[in-house]
């Protein structure tokens, strides 16, 4: 079982170290897009009219789309967000609208924390790729924990051992146990829930033998999704959206949170109006159909039944939407352990092989060395990047959001590959270093750019995150191995 | 971590062949169980293939450790297998395999 445990965590630890910290930088997603866009900050206006205004833009965009879906602005999101599309498997056209005039917003264009949030599931690559390769991942993630849990006998006494100054690969061993063990139940939590968030895809099968591959009946069925009329087949027009929004308020008691037009161009076009999470774990989002040109209810979300809800509240855990601030806080640094434990892990494996004495390294070794650094330290310098890009481009730039991630992808490529050239020993206090002055940085360039209040407590994040990277490089360099301090340094951190 | 031998091609070999068997065989036995539950559980249909769903991660892990903890990949092999074919008559006596299923 060790040996599983060993080679199942290191083949997918790069990416699982990626995974866990653009995952973990999620839970925060609302709060970076609204620091992304520092020209938001209009009080909300009237949902009614804003979401007429919407439709009338989606009608310009694309008046004979399979579906548009809008969410009207609220008090902490005053922009209009809208998607287009004529095929369920994409693409999906998206934009941000100005609620007062129903036009493109005039914030700056960028993908905010939406970018981060989908890399966590889909890694940058077509979606299909991105999610089987992150469900792959995550269930061998899973064999790794559950085959580390086995290697563990003495789980409880290895717990409060930190041999930091025994020898090298103690020092990573009992490191990589303490924030592994620490953690262990969100980990195991959060691998599982993840599968099932992407299950209907990973896992269709039950759903083939049950419903003939009908995903839709069974969504309908089991309470999650309410079901939308057949398409006529004949041109129709759309009455106004506005006039859905008030009802289904009326309706329920409070506003939707986003609306969703089936077929708009179709004489039996469906409304469905999406609450918000009722207080509670799970991921069940109450939901009213209207038809599209009457407004006569159609239909509604019922009860739930214990199965459907306990994979509900499975998707509610991995999501943390219930967490309020404190709560929110302790997923965040649970998500930073897992990935303190896998980086210490991955680590490990290379000090464990590490030659003695003279002998050169081998091919194996170098090449792990190399991917352990240019994940560990490159992925910040990356997203240290991408916060800075979207302070120092010019507003005006054409594809800006598009340079915001090129810029993402080509510090965490340019920081790889300088590691891979420098000497051994310099490498990881340097490589950490320069991801912490890019986090330095952060702050530092949005008092110059921007410059409001509202944007401390971001501020601070990022200088915390500086100091800590920058504690790293520090022990790394004390060092002569290098290779030895910097993880006991962010365990540390973790605790403190 | 001792110093071991070299492994050696025939031992590369099973090692690749017990991967290969986590891999497919564990997501087989997964998929039919999520099938096999989906269709005979006692509950309503929406129900059994939540329960289906959910449970079918699990028993893939369950499948993969066992290849992985197994003495011989033959005996990993020929369990799993066996699992297999008992999950699949199952399937055939739940009726997923009559022709025309009609919802």
């Amino acid at each position: 079982m060790a040996w599983l445990h060993t080679w199942s965590g290191l083949v997918v630890g790069w990416v699982l170290f990626a995974i866990f910290v653009t995952g973990t930088a999620s839970y925060y997603r609302t709060e970076i897009s609204h620091w992304m866009r520092p020209e938001l900050s209009a009080p909300a206006v009237d949902p009614v009219a804003a979401t007429n205004r919407a439709a009338a833009y989606l009608g310009r965009q694309m008046p004979d789309a399979f579906g548009w879906s809008i969410r009207p602005p609220t008090a902490e999101n005053p922009a209009v967000e809208v998607y287009w599309w004529n095929n369920p498997d994409g693409p999906y056209h998206h934009a941000l609208l100005d609620p007062a005039t129903g036009e493109a917003s005039q914030a700056r264009d960028t993908k905010g924390g939406d970018f981060l949030y989908r890399f966590h599931f889909e890694l940058s690559l077509p979606p299909v790729w991105g999610r089987w390769i992150v469900g792959i991942c995550a269930m061998i993630l899973l064999i790794s924990l559950i085959s580390g849990i086995v290697t563990h006998r003495r789980i409880f006494a290895d717990f409060f051992t930190f041999r930091r100054d025994r020898s090298a690969q103690r020092g990573w061993l009992d490191a990589h146990n303490v924030v592994g063990v620490l953690a262990l139940p969100f980990h195991l939590m959060i691998v599982y829930t993840g599968l099932i968030e992407l299950g209907p895809m990973l896992m269709p099968w039950g759903v083939k033998a049950a419903y003939q591959h009908d995903i839709l009946a069974y969504y309908d069925e089991a309470g999650i999704m309410a079901a939308t009329r057949k398409p006529a087949g004949q041109p129709g027009t759309l009455m106004p959206l506005g006039e859905i929004v008030a009802r289904a308020t009326a309706s329920h008691g409070e506003a939707p949170e986003a609306m969703l037009v089936t077929m708009p161009g179709d004489a039996a076009s469906s409304v469905t109006a999406f609450f918000e999470e009722p207080p509670g774990l799970a991921h069940l989002h109450p939901q009213i159909v209207y038809a599209g040109d009457t407004g006569a209810e159609l239909s509604r979300t019922g009860d739930v039944g214990a199965a459907t809800r306990t994979g509900a509240v499975m998707i509610g855990l991995h999501e943390a939407h219930f967490a309020a601030a404190p709560l929110r806080i302790v997923f965040f640094l649970c998500g930073l352990m897992g990935a303190a434990t896998i980086a210490s892990g991955l680590v490990l494996w290379t000090v464990a092989r590490a030659p003695k004495g003279a002998d050169p390294a081998g091919f194996g070794l170098r090449f792990v060395r190399v991917l352990n650094l240019g994940t560990i330290a490159g992925l910040p310098t990356g997203l240290a990047a991408y916060f800075l890009a979207n302070r120092l481009l010019p507003l005006e730039f054409a594809g800006r959001a598009d340079w915001e991630v090129r810029g993402f992808f080509a510090a965490w490529i340019l920081s790889a590959l300088a590691a891979a050239f420098y000497p051994k020993a310099k490498a990881w206090p340097v490589a950490l270093g320069i991801a912490s002055f890019g986090f330095l940085a952060i702050p530092v360039v949005d008092a110059l750019a921007v410059g409001q209040a509202r944007y401390l407590g971001f501020d601070a994040a990022m200088l915390a995150v500086a100091i800590l990277l920058g504690l790293g490089a520090r022990l790394a360099a004390r060092r002569p191995s290098g290779f030895r301090a910097a993880r006991p340094n962010l365990s540390r951190a973790v605790e403190a | 971590m001792s110093v071991r031998p070299l492994p050696g091609f025939t031992y590369r070999l099973a090692v690749a062949g017990r991967v290969v068997l986590a891999a497919f065989g564990g997501y087989g036995v997964a998929a039919l169980s999520a099938m096999l539950l989906a269709l005979a559980l006692p509950m309503p249909r929406s129900e059994a293939v939540s329960a289906g769903t959910l449970a079918s991660f699990a028993i893939m892990a369950g499948a993969v450790v066992w290849v992985f903890s197994a003495r011989t990949l033959g005996r990993a092999a020929l369990v799993l297998g066996l699992i297999a074919a008992l999950l699949a008559a199952g399937l055939w006596l739940a009726g997923a395999f009559s022709p025309a299923v009609v919802p």
